[in-house]
């Protein structure tokens, strides 16, 4: 428990669809992760210890046992959808700093841009592979640099974490930036397949 | 001996699915997914996927008989058959998705007719073959130690 491996971090991943849900799991597993999979949004705040906004006191940590590196959350989603649930998660003091990852089925650059801007830290298009896979460590790292001590510690951490965080946004943006260039390719790749069929396949693989 | 023939079998059955469009690379991703610890992870997804999408054709067979059609309905319908489709890599019923979703959008009520008829069969025939290829892998698998399948 003295060093932190990858097997330690805990990603939670929300998807309505069952198929996703099982996939993502897989994904996940398979390039270690812990894994937590709900169906919804609100599966997923209750499980972060969100259930009453009233309810959550700044100086108790909600869930004292499970901590989450990073949320996972498809974007359409009956009821709350993804970008609520990163909203939510944002606005919450106890929750901010974790990481969020959006997944879709369809690229829309509104769509797109309107996460980014909310704090989501990156777009993955769906199906997501086992490549997207590699660009969710350097989000938990960030989100743990933000927390040198353990869980314990957090309380103390929060009230430089809320000072830190105003020189880490202009950074963020940048990095944002330059995800958002390089994300021209995963998104590239989902409209070569779905354009010009199989014929692509075969440059592909 | 007998194996390897089931294996060349399987090899050119799952080859045909690709050169007839009934799957895309996704199906590989999920191939590759398939490890010790998730030796049946494909056929389990596949499976979860047949079962999944014949209810919703259901659901739309339904909810078409209805009149007037709400296409709103119909296109939250589709947009859930499509993405299960493609995450399991299921190219022609993902298609025909998509061309059903464009009907629904132009509210066009005999679009969407043929779209769905031909949907129901794509996805029919999309079943009985990869039925079939799961049969075979699980010949394959009594036949000898059972081997993740090669591209």
């Amino acid at each position: 428990m003295s060093v932190a491996t990858e097997a330690q971090y805990h990603v939670l991943a929300v998807d309505d669809s069952l198929i996703d849900r099982k996939l993502i799991e897989r994904l996940l597993k398979t390039s270690s992760y812990q894994v937590t999979t709900v169906e919804s949004g609100n599966k997923a705040l209750e499980f972060l210890g969100l259930h009453d906004e009233q309810r959550e006191s700044p100086s108790v940590s909600p869930n004292n046992e499970i901590e989450v590196n990073l949320i996972i959350t498809d974007y359409c989603m009956p009821g709350m959808t993804g970008y609520d649930l990163l909203k939510k998660v944002k606005e919450s003091s106890s929750l901010k700093d974790i990481p969020v990852v959006i997944m879709s089925s369809e690229n829309v650059p509104s769509r797109i841009n309107r996460c980014l801007e909310e704090g989501a830290e990156e777009f993955f298009l769906k199906p997501v592979q086992l490549s997207d896979m590699k660009r969710l460590r350097p989000h938990i790292l960030k989100g743990k640099m933000k927390e040198p001590q353990q869980q314990q510690q957090q309380q103390n951490n929060k009230n430089k974490n809320l000072n830190n965080n105003s020189n880490n946004n202009n950074s963020k943006n940048n990095n944002i930036k330059l995800q958002a260039a390089t994300k021209e390719k995963p998104l590239m790749k989902g409209y070569l397949k779905k354009e010009q069929g199989l014929d692509s396949l075969m440059a592909i693989v | 001996m007998e194996r390897s023939s089931l294996q060349n079998q399987a090899a050119a059955m799952k080859k045909s699915f690709f050169d007839q469009g009934y799957l895309d690379e996704q199906f590989y991703q999920l191939e590759e997914l398939q490890d010790d610890a998730s030796p049946n992870f494909v056929e389990e997804v596949v499976a979860l996927f047949l079962r999944d999408s014949s209810r919703l054709i259901g659901i739309i067979e339904q909810a078409m008989d209805k009149h007037p059609q709400d296409y709103r309905k119909l296109e939250t319908y589709m947009h859930q058959l499509k993405g299960s489709s493609s995450s399991i890599g299921a190219l022609k019923v993902k298609n025909e998705c998509t061309h059903f979703r464009e009907c629904c959008a132009e509210d066009n009520l005999e679009g969407c007719l043929r779209s769905f008829q031909k949907l129901k069969r794509e996805h029919a025939i999309l079943k009985q073959k990869l039925e079939a290829y799961f049969q075979l892998l699980k010949q394959m698998g009594s036949a000898g130690k059972a081997t993740k399948s090669g591209k």
